[in-house]
C-alpha cells in the first residue's frame, strides 16, 4: 500500500519536471520565433526537393509518442518510409494482414510514387501485419457506448 | 511587401540560424547546405491545425497528411451544416490561399469549342447566381464497418454534410464556352498539390458524366452558407454535384475539362471510387472489367438527436431527430425501431429544401418497460430502396456503407 502510494508520487513528480522542461523548451522555441517567424511554403522553385524531418525516439507506453506507432521491430523503417507523403495516422487507423499490406504498398508504388522497398519490404510488412492486423467483427459490431444522463 | 520580408527572413535563416536550430533540436541537420533555395525545413513552417482550417475542436481527425477529418453524428444536427463542422476529404496537400485576381479557370479539352479562360469577376458578373443547400457525402462514409477491412480513412458515419452553395450552374459555363456533339464527361483540375510532391502529379482529377454536369443543381461555387468559400472546401471555386460521391465536387478549381470519354485523370481509375458490377464475395479481388463508377450515392440516415449513449429514466419518452437523403433520389419515408429491427414505426419526414438536399425527419417514443435499448432508423427511396440492417455489400475499396444508423438508449 505504502509502496503504491510512493511510486505514484514518484511519478508525479516524474510528470512535472518533464511539464517544466516542456515548458522551458516552449519559451525558448516562442523567443526564437518572435525573431524568426514562420514563413509559408514556397517549395515553387525548387530543383530538388530533400525533406528533413526531425523526429524524436521516444516511445511512451509502447508507443513512439510523436507517430503513435506500436514500437516493435522494424518500427524505425516504417517511420522512414511511410510517414514521407502521408500522416501516420493513415497507417495506424487501416488494418491488413501481410498480403493486404503488400497490396497496400504495391498502390502506392504503381499510383503514387513510393520507392522501391528492397530488403526493408519484409521488415516493414511484417511489422504492418504484426501490429495492425485485421480482427474478425462479423457482419456488424456492438455498439461501443460511453452512457451519459440525458437532460 | 510580405514577400520581400519573407525572402530576408529566409536569408537570415540560411545564413545564421541553423547554428541556433540546430542546438535548440540538440543535432545536426544533416545535409543543410543541400536545402533548395526558399525551402524551410518542416518545423519552421505554420503549422496547419483545425483551428487554422476553421473547424471546431470536437471534430474527428483521421488523418493530417492529407486532411481527412470526419464530424461526430450528433453534431451534424443543424438542419444547414455550417461550414465550422463539415467534414473534410482531401487527396493532395491544402494549396497556399490564392489571390483572387491571379487566379483564372480554364475550360479545356478535346470537346470544348475553343478554349476559353475565366477570372472570378467573369463568372460573377457574366452568370445567374444560384444557391442549392446540397448533400455531399464521401464515397468512403461508413468504411470502418466493412470486415475484411479496407484500405483508406476508417470512416464512421459523418463524412457528410448539407449546406447552401451559391455559384453559378456549370450548364451556363458550359453553354457559354460552347462544347462539341461528342462531349461526355466533364473532368476537373485542382491547385491542391500530390503528396509526394511529384509537381507533375495530381492529387486528384475526377468528374462528372455530362448529364450530371447539365443538371440545375449542379453549380461552381464561390460562397458557402452566405459566406466567402473557406480554403479548406476550395476557394476560389469549387464544383458542386450533389448526391454524387463528394470526391466528384473537386476543390480549388483552376480547370475544367470537356471530353469525348469518361475523364482519366487521378482517382478515376479503378479501384478508386468504383464498386463491382457483379457482387463477389468479401475479401476477394475483382477484374478491372467488372468495376464501374459510382454515380448516385445509396439512400441514408442518420439520428442527430440524442447522441448515442443517452439514460433516462423509465416513463419519460424520446424525443429523436435527423436527416436522410438518397443521392439522386428524394427519400419517402423514414421509419425507426427499438427491437432489433423486428418491428417499424414511421417518423415525421419533411420535404427537401431543394432537389439533393437532406430531410429532416422526428420522431417521439414511448420504451415499454426499463432496459437497454438501440434506436435504429432505416430510410427508404422513391423507388422503394431501403437501407439495409446489415453492412451491405462489401468491395474493394471499402465504399457506400448505407447500413441503418443505431444508437443506444438505457431506460432507468
Amino acid at each position: 500500500m505504502k509502496d503504491a502510494d510512493l511510486k505514484k508520487i514518484l511519478v508525479a513528480l516524474a510528470g512535472l519536471s518533464t511539464l517544466l522542461l516542456l515548458l522551458v523548451m516552449a519559451a525558448i522555441f516562442s523567443v526564437v520565433f518572435l525573431y524568426f517567424p514562420p514563413v509559408g511554403r514556397s517549395l515553387e522553385n525548387s530543383e530538388s526537393i530533400e525533406k528533413f524531418e526531425i523526429l524524436s525516439d521516444e516511445i511512451q507506453n509502447g508507443f513512439h509518442v510523436e507517430t503513435g506507432f506500436v514500437e516493435g521491430e522494424g518500427l524505425q523503417l516504417v517511420i522512414a518510409n511511410c510517414t514521407n507523403c502521408h500522416s501516420a495516422k493513415l497507417v495506424t487507423q487501416n488494418r491488413f494482414t501481410k498480403e493486404g499490406w503488400t497490396n497496400v504498398i504495391r498502390w502506392m508504388q504503381e499510383t503514387q510514387g513510393l520507392w522501391d522497398l528492397g530488403n526493408n519490404e519484409e521488415v516493414i510488412v511484417a511489422y504492418l501485419a504484426k501490429y495492425y492486423a485485421p480482427e474478425a467483427r462479423g457482419r456488424r459490431k456492438a455498439l461501443q457506448v460511453e452512457w451519459y444522463d440525458l437532460e | 511587401m510580405k514577400k520581400g520580408k519573407g525572402k530576408q527572413r529566409r536569408a537570415f535563416i540560411k545564413n545564421s540560424a541553423y547554428s541556433i536550430l540546430a542546438s535548440l533540436v540538440g543535432m545536426e541537420i544533416v545535409f543543410a547546405n543541400k536545402m533548395p533555395v526558399g525551402y524551410e525545413p518542416i518545423i519552421f513552417q505554420e503549422k496547419e491545425s483545425l483551428k487554422s482550417l476553421g473547424k471546431e475542436a470536437s471534430l474527428t481527425v483521421l488523418n493530417d497528411k492529407p486532411w481527412n477529418v470526419e464530424t461526430p453524428v450528433h453534431l451534424l444536427d443543424d438542419q444547414v451544416t455550417p461550414a465550422s463542422k463539415m467534414f473534410i476529404r482531401n487527396n493532395g496537400l491544402l494549396p497556399d490561399r490564392i489571390k483572387l485576381e491571379d487566379w483564372t479557370l480554364t475550360l479545356q479539352g478535346e470537346s470544348v469549342k475553343s478554349t476559353k479562360t475565366y477570372s472570378m469577376s467573369d463568372i460573377k458578373d457574366k452568370f445567374r447566381h444560384y444557391s442549392y443547400h446540397l448533400v455531399l457525402e464521401c464515397g468512403g462514409n461508413g468504411r470502418g464497418e466493412f470486415y475484411p477491412p479496407t484500405e483508406g480513412n476508417q470512416w464512421g458515419v459523418g463524412a457528410v454534410s448539407c449546406a447552401k452553395w451559391t455559384g453559378i450552374r456549370l450548364k451556363d459555363l458550359l453553354q457559354d464556352v460552347g462544347i462539341n456533339n461528342d462531349a461526355v464527361y466533364i473532368g476537373y483540375h485542382g491547385l491542391d498539390s500530390h503528396l509526394s510532391g511529384d509537381p507533375n502529379k495530381e492529387a486528384i482529377s475526377r468528374g462528372i458524366p455530362l448529364w450530371k454536369a447539365l443538371q440545375e443543381e449542379t453549380l461552381l461555387a464561390f460562397a458557402l452558407n452566405d459566406e466567402e468559400l473557406p480554403l479548406a472546401h476550395g476557394f476560389p471555386l469549387r464544383l458542386v454535384a450533389g448526391g454524387f460521391p463528394a470526391s466528384a465536387s473537386g476543390k480549388w478549381l483552376k480547370a475544367l475539362s470537356v471530353r469525348n470519354k469518361v475523364h482519366d485523370g487521378s482517382k478515376m481509375e479503378s479501384p478508386s471510387y468504383r464498386i463491382p458490377i457483379s457482387p463477389i464475395e468479401p475479401g476477394s479481388s475483382v477484374d478491372e472489367d467488372n468495376m464501374r463508377i459510382i454515380e448516385s450515392m445509396p439512400v441514408r440516415s442518420i439520428i442527430t438527436y440524442p447522441k448515442s449513449g443517452a439514460q433516462l429514466p423509465f416513463g419519460r419518452k424520446l424525443n429523436i431527430r435527423g436527416h436522410a437523403w438518397a443521392g439522386e433520389e428524394a427519400v419517402k419515408q423514414v421509419e425507426y425501431s427499438i427491437d432489433f429491427g423486428s418491428t417499424w414505426q414511421l417518423c415525421n419526414l419533411e420535404k427537401p429544401i431543394n432537389r439533393l438536399a437532406w430531410q429532416h425527419f422526428s420522431a417521439t417514443i414511448e420504451f415499454p418497460i426499463k432496459g437497454y435499448y438501440e434506436v435504429w432508423v432505416k430510410a427508404i427511396d422513391m423507388k422503394g430502396v431501403s437501407q439495409p440492417m446489415v453492412v451491405p455489400a462489401w468491395n474493394p475499396k471499402g465504399y457506400l456503407n448505407n447500413a441503418c444508423h443505431r444508437i443506444a438508449v438505457k431506460l432507468t
